[in-house]
C-alpha cells in the first residue's frame, strides 16, 4: 500500500503549526513529542503505520473549529479520529497531518425519550451511548464487533453496521442530525430531533464520507425500546450451499429475525477451541435471532426450525437459557479474536447478493488452495455480508502481500457477482485501489466533485477513499 | 422527450439547450413550476430484478408504482415506506412511477418504524446536468463504497441528476393488522399516548391522530404477535382493537383535507412540539402522523406559515399553493447561509447549466 510523499515544508514547519495549536488549546491537548505521537500512528488495521506530525485532543465543537481554521490557514491536512478502531485504515496517519482525535468528546447532551432521540458529542463510544439509555428501557441500534471501543463518530464516518442491522438499519438509517466542523472552521447544524432533510440530504452524504467532508462533533441520534426478549437458535449444515439456501427460505417466508449470522467450518473449529460455545462440528453454522415476548418468539422459532427441517440439518438447537443465549453470541463475537490465536488474519467486508452464497463461497476455497492460504468465513448472512478472514505469517516475507493480492481478488469476485467492496467497514486506505473494479471513471468524478464542494483543498483525511492517481492533482493543488 | 434507454436519455441532456421539466408520473411534483422542455422518464420503465430471497428490487425509473407493487404483493413482499398517493391532495391524475417515488423522497405512516424512501433505497443511476451517466450504491442492502450519492439523489426533485434506475431494499408484507383507536383525545395528550406507544416494545407502525376523528396506533405482524401486542397496548392506552388497517391508506394519502381550498403545508417537527406549533398554526385543519413528527396543515391561501410560526426545530414545505402564492412563498424552507452555500456547490457540480427542474426547490 502506497501513501503520498510527506509535504516536506509542512515537516519543515511543525514548531510553527504547534505553537499556533498551542494558543487554541488547553495544554494537554496538543502531542507533538514523537515518542507519545506513535499512540496514533495506525487504528485497527495495524499492518500500516505513520505517526503523524502532532495529535490534538480538543473537547469541544469550538477547539475543533479552532484547530481546523488554523489548518486551513496553513495549508496542512487533517485525519479525523475516533476511537482508532478503523479495519480499513480510515484513521491512518500521514507524516505531514495532524491528527485530529475526538475521543474526549464524550458527554451525553440531551435525552429525549417522548421524541426518541439522545444527542452525544461524538467521541462517546457507541456501547456508552445505550449504556446511558439502558436503565429506562431504550437502546441505540447499530452495534459494530468493536461496540465496547469504538466511538459514534467513526459509526458516523464509516456508516458502521452490526449484527443486528437486517432488522434495525445501519447508522444511516439510525442517524438524525449532527454538529459538523467543515475544514475552514465554519460550523454547521445539519438535521436535529425531527425527520428528513428540508432541502438536499446532506445529512446522508455526511453519513459514510470517511472523515472526507467534515468532522462530527455532535450527533443526533434514534434510540428505540428494548425489545422484550431475544432468543438464538443453531443450526448446522453439512454444507454451505444448504445454509445458504436456508437463510434464502427464512426470509422467503416473511420472517426477519433480527440477526442471521453464517460461520464456515474452518471458523467454527477456531471457535469452538477458543470460546468453547458449544456449536455442533459441522461445515456450516448459522446464528438465527429473533426477539419479542416469549410467545412471539416460540411462534418464529417454530416457523424458522419448520424451514430448517426442510434442508436436513445436522442440528437444531434453540436457546434454553440466557445463559446458553450469551454462550452462543460470545462464540460469534470472539471469532475475529479465535482466529488470531491461529495466525494473523486480513478481514475483508464485501457484499455479495444472497443467492450467490453458495457460488461465491466455492469459488473463495478455490481461490485459497490456488494462493496456498487458509480463508475462514463469518459473516451477516441476512444481508449477504461477507466477512473472510484470510490467515496469514506476518515473519514470513511475501505472505502479506500474497495474503492481499487475494483479498483484491476476492473483493473483486464480490463486485462481479453484483455486489460491493464495502458492506461496513469502510473504503479506507485498504480497498483505495480497487474503487475503479466498482465503479466507472464518471461515478467516481462524481464523488470527488461532493469532495471539491465540502474540502476544496482536499485536506482532510488526504489519500483515503479515491485511488491514488485520480486524486493526486486535486491534493497537490 | 421520451427516452427509452439510458443513451437516449443522455443525449437529451448533453443535446438539451434550456431548462428540462422533468417528468415521472407527474404525480407529486411540488413547488414552484419550471417553464422548460417536457423530459419524461416513462420510457425507462421495467423490472430489471426482483430476488425474494434476498429482499431486493432493481427497476426502471419510470415503472409504474401500481405494477410494482402488484408484483411485489405476489411474493408476500412490499417497499417498506407506504408510499402515499399524493394525487387526490395535490389535484393530479397520471401514474406514480419509482423515479419520482425517489425524488420526492416519499412516505407513509410506517417511517416511524421502517424510514423513509432513502432508508429504503441501496442504488441508483442517473444523468447529471452534464448529461454524465453516474450510478452510486448497488443492488446489496448494505454497502459503503464510496460517497453515499443514492440519499443525495432522494429528495433532490429532479434537481440533481435525471434517475433512470433505482433498487430497494424490501420487508415482507405482514401475515395479520391491528389498529388500536383511542376516542376523546385532545391534540396534547393524543401526541402523549402516541410517544407512550413508540417507546414500547410493541414495533408500533404507525401513530396519527385525526383531531375530531381519533387516534389510531398500528400494529403489524404475524397473527399471534399482532394479537398479543395490540392487546398490551390497549392494556396501557385504553381504546378498541380494530381488525385491519384499512383506514391507514386514509391517513397516508392525507384524505381529511381532499376537496378542500386552502393551501397545504406539511411539517417535519420534534413530536413533542407539534400541538403547540399546530395551536399557534392558525390552521383550518390538521393530521398528526409519525406520532406527531409529521403535521398536515391546511390553512387560508397566501399565508406565511414559517413567519406566523417563528423559528422551530424541523421544516415546513408548501405542498399545495397557487402560482400566485408561490411566487411569493418557498415550497421549501430557506435553509441557513453555510447550508445554502454547500447546497449550491453541489448543485454547481452536478448541473452546471442549471438545467434540471431549475428553481424547483427554491
Amino acid at each position: 500500500m502506497e501513501m503520498p510523499t510527506p509535504n516536506s515544508a509542512i515537516l519543515g514547519r511543525k514548531a510553527l503549526i504547534v505553537a499556533r495549536l498551542r494558543a487554541v488549546l488547553p495544554g494537554d491537548a496538543v502531542v507533538d513529542d514523537p515518542a507519545e505521537t506513535r499512540a496514533y500512528e495506525c487504528d485497527a488495521l495495524s499492518a500500516y503505520r505513520c505517526p503523524p506530525l502532532c495529535a490534538v485532543l480538543p473537547r469541544t465543537t469550538a477547539e475543533v473549529a479552532a484547530v481546523l481554521r488554523i489548518c486551513h490557514d496553513l495549508g496542512v491536512p487533517v485525519v479525523p479520529r475516533g476511537a482508532g478502531t478503523s479495519l480499513s485504515g480510515g484513521a491512518l496517519p500521514t507524516a505531514d497531518c495532524v491528527l485530529l482525535g475526538v475521543a474526549r468528546l464524550n458527554a451525553v447532551l440531551e435525552v429525549s425519550y417522548p421524541d426518541r432521540f439522545i444527542r452525544v458529542q461524538a467521541g462517546r463510544t457507541n456501547l456508552s451511548v445505550t449504556g446511558a439509555i439502558e436503565a429506562d428501557g431504550f437502546f441505540y441500534a447499530p452495534d459494530p464487533s468493536s461496540q465496547l471501543a469504538c466511538a459514534i463518530a467513526g459509526n458516523i464516518a464509516m456508516n458502521s453496521g452490526g449484527a443486528h442491522c437486517l432488522k434495525y438499519g445501519v447508522t444511516t438509517n439510525n442517524l438524525l442530525g449532527v454538529t459538523l466542523v467543515l475544514m475552514d472552521g465554519t460550523v454547521v447544524e445539519i438535521g436535529g430531533p425531527h425527520l428528513d432533510a428540508p432541502g438536499l440530504d446532506l445529512l446522508g452524504l455526511i453519513c459514510g464520507s470517511e472523515g472526507q467532508l467534515g468532522v462530527v462533533t455532535e450527533a443526533t441520534l434514534r434510540i428505540l425500546p428494548k425489545p422484550e426478549g431475544a432468543r438464538p437458535v443453531v443450526i448446522g449444515f453439512d454444507a454451505n450451499a444448504v445454509a445458504g439456501a436456508c437463510v434464502a427460505d427464512i426470509i422467503k417466508a416473511g420472517i426477519l429475525p433480527v440477526a442471521i449470522e453464517f460461520m464456515d467450518r474452518p471458523c467454527i473449529r477456531a471457535t469452538e477451541a477458543f470460546a468453547h460455545p458449544g456449536y455442533p462440528d459441522c461445515e456450516a453454522l448459522l446464528i438465527v435471532e429473533v426477539e419479542g415476548a416469549p410467545a412471539e418468539i416460540d411462534d418464529q422459532l417454530a416457523r424458522i426450525a419448520e424451514i430448517a427441517r426442510r434442508h436436513h440439518p445436522v442440528e437444531l438447537r434453540e436457546s434454553r437459557s440466557d445463559e446458553e443465549s450469551r454462550r452462543i453470541w460470545l462464540g460469534r463475537k470472539s471469532a475475529f479474536g479465535a482466529m488470531g490465536q491461529i495466525n494473523d488474519y486480513i478481514c475483508l467486508d464485501g457484499v455479495i447478493p444472497v443467492p450467490s452464497l453458495a457460488q461465491v463461497l466455492a469459488r473463495i476455497a478455490a481461490m485459497a488452495t490456488a494462493a496456498g492460504l487458509a480463508v475462514a468465513n463469518v459473516f451477516h448472512a441476512g444481508d449477504g455480508n461477507l466477512h473472510p478472514l484470510i490467515l496469514y505469517d506476518a515473519s514470513q516475507p511475501d505472505e502479506l502481500a500474497r495474503a492481499e493480492a487475494l483479498g483484491a481478488a476476492i473483493l473483486t469476485l464480490c463486485v462481479e457477482v453484483g455486489g460491493c467492496l464495502t458492506g461496513e467497514h469502510g473504503v479506507g486506505v485498504e480497498k483505495r485501489d480497487l474503487m475503479a473494479v466498482q465503479f466507472a471513471a464518471a461515478d467516481l468524478a462524481a464523488q470527488m466533485a461532493v469532495k471539491d464542494v465540502f474540502d476544496p483543498g482536499w485536506l482532510l483525511n488526504p489519500a483515503k477513499v479515491f485511488p491514488l492517481a485520480l486524486s493526486a492533482g486535486r491534493r497537490a493543488a | 422527450m421520451r427516452p427509452a434507454s439510458e443513451a437516449e436519455l443522455v443525449e437529451a441532456v448533453r443535446g438539451a439547450t434550456g431548462p428540462l421539466r422533468i417528468v415521472g408520473g407527474g404525480t407529486r411534483t411540488i413547488g414552484r413550476g419550471v417553464a422548460g422542455a417536457v423530459l419524461e422518464t416513462a420510457g425507462l420503465a421495467g423490472i430489471r430484478g426482483f430476488d425474494p430471497g434476498a429482499l431486493t428490487l432493481v427497476v426502471g425509473a419510470g415503472t409504474a408504482l401500481a405494477e410494482v407493487e402488484a408484483v411485489l404483493a405476489r411474493e408476500g413482499q412490499r417497499l417498506p415506506f407506504e408510499v402515499p398517493d399524493l394525487r387526490g391532495l395535490l389535484g393530479r391524475s397520471g401514474i406514480s412511477t419509482l423515479g419520482g417515488v425517489v425524488a420526492a423522497n416519499a412516505a407513509g405512516p410506517r417511517r416511524v418504524q421502517a424510514g423513509a424512501c432513502r432508508d429504503s433505497l441501496i442504488g441508483v443511476r442517473f444523468v447529471d446536468g452534464a448529461g454524465n451517466l453516474v450510478k452510486s450504491g448497488g443492488r446489496v442492502m448494505k454497502n459503503v463504497t464510496g460517497l453515499d450519492l443514492v440519499k443525495l439523489l432522494a429528495g433532490s426533485h429532479g434537481t440533481l441528476g435525471v434517475i433512470s434506475e433505482v433498487a430497494f431494499k424490501l420487508r415482507p408484507a405482514p401475515e395479520a393488522v391491528a389498529t388500536l383507536v383511542l376516542a376523546g383525545l385532545d391534540d396534547a395528550a393524543a401526541v402523549a399516548a402516541m410517544a407512550r406507544a413508540l417507546g414500547a416494545p410493541y414495533e408500533v407502525s404507525g401513530a396519527a391522530h385525526w383531531p375530531g376523528q381519533g387516534t389510531f396506533l398500528r400494529i403489524e405482524g404475524f397473527a399471534t404477535s399482532v394479537a398479543y401486542r395490540a392487546g398490551r397496548l390497549r392494556e396501557r392506552l385504553g381504546g378498541e382493537i380494530e381488525d385491519g388497517g384499512a383506514r391507514w391508506a386514509g391517513i397516508r394519502d392525507v384524505v381529511p383535507f381532499h376537496g378542500r381550498a386552502g393551501d397545504v403545508w406539511r411539517l417535519s417537527v420534534r413530536p413533542s412540539d407539534a400541538p403547540g406549533i399546530v395551536a399557534r398554526a392558525g390552521a383550518e385543519a390538521a393530521l398528526y402522523d409519525w406520532g406527531g413528527g409529521l403535521v398536515w396543515l391546511l390553512l387560508a391561501e397566501g399565508v406565511d406559515l414559517r413567519a406566523r410560526l417563528g423559528a422551530m426545530a424541523g421544516h415546513a414545505t408548501l405542498m399545495r399553493a397557487s402560482a400566485a402564492t408561490l411566487a411569493r412563498i418557498a415550497a421549501f424552507q430557506p435553509e441557513p447561509a453555510p447550508l445554502v452555500a454547500l447546497a449550491a456547490g453541489l448543485r454547481d457540480r452536478f448541473d452546471p447549466r442549471r438545467i434540471l427542474n431549475p428553481g424547483v426547490m427554491a
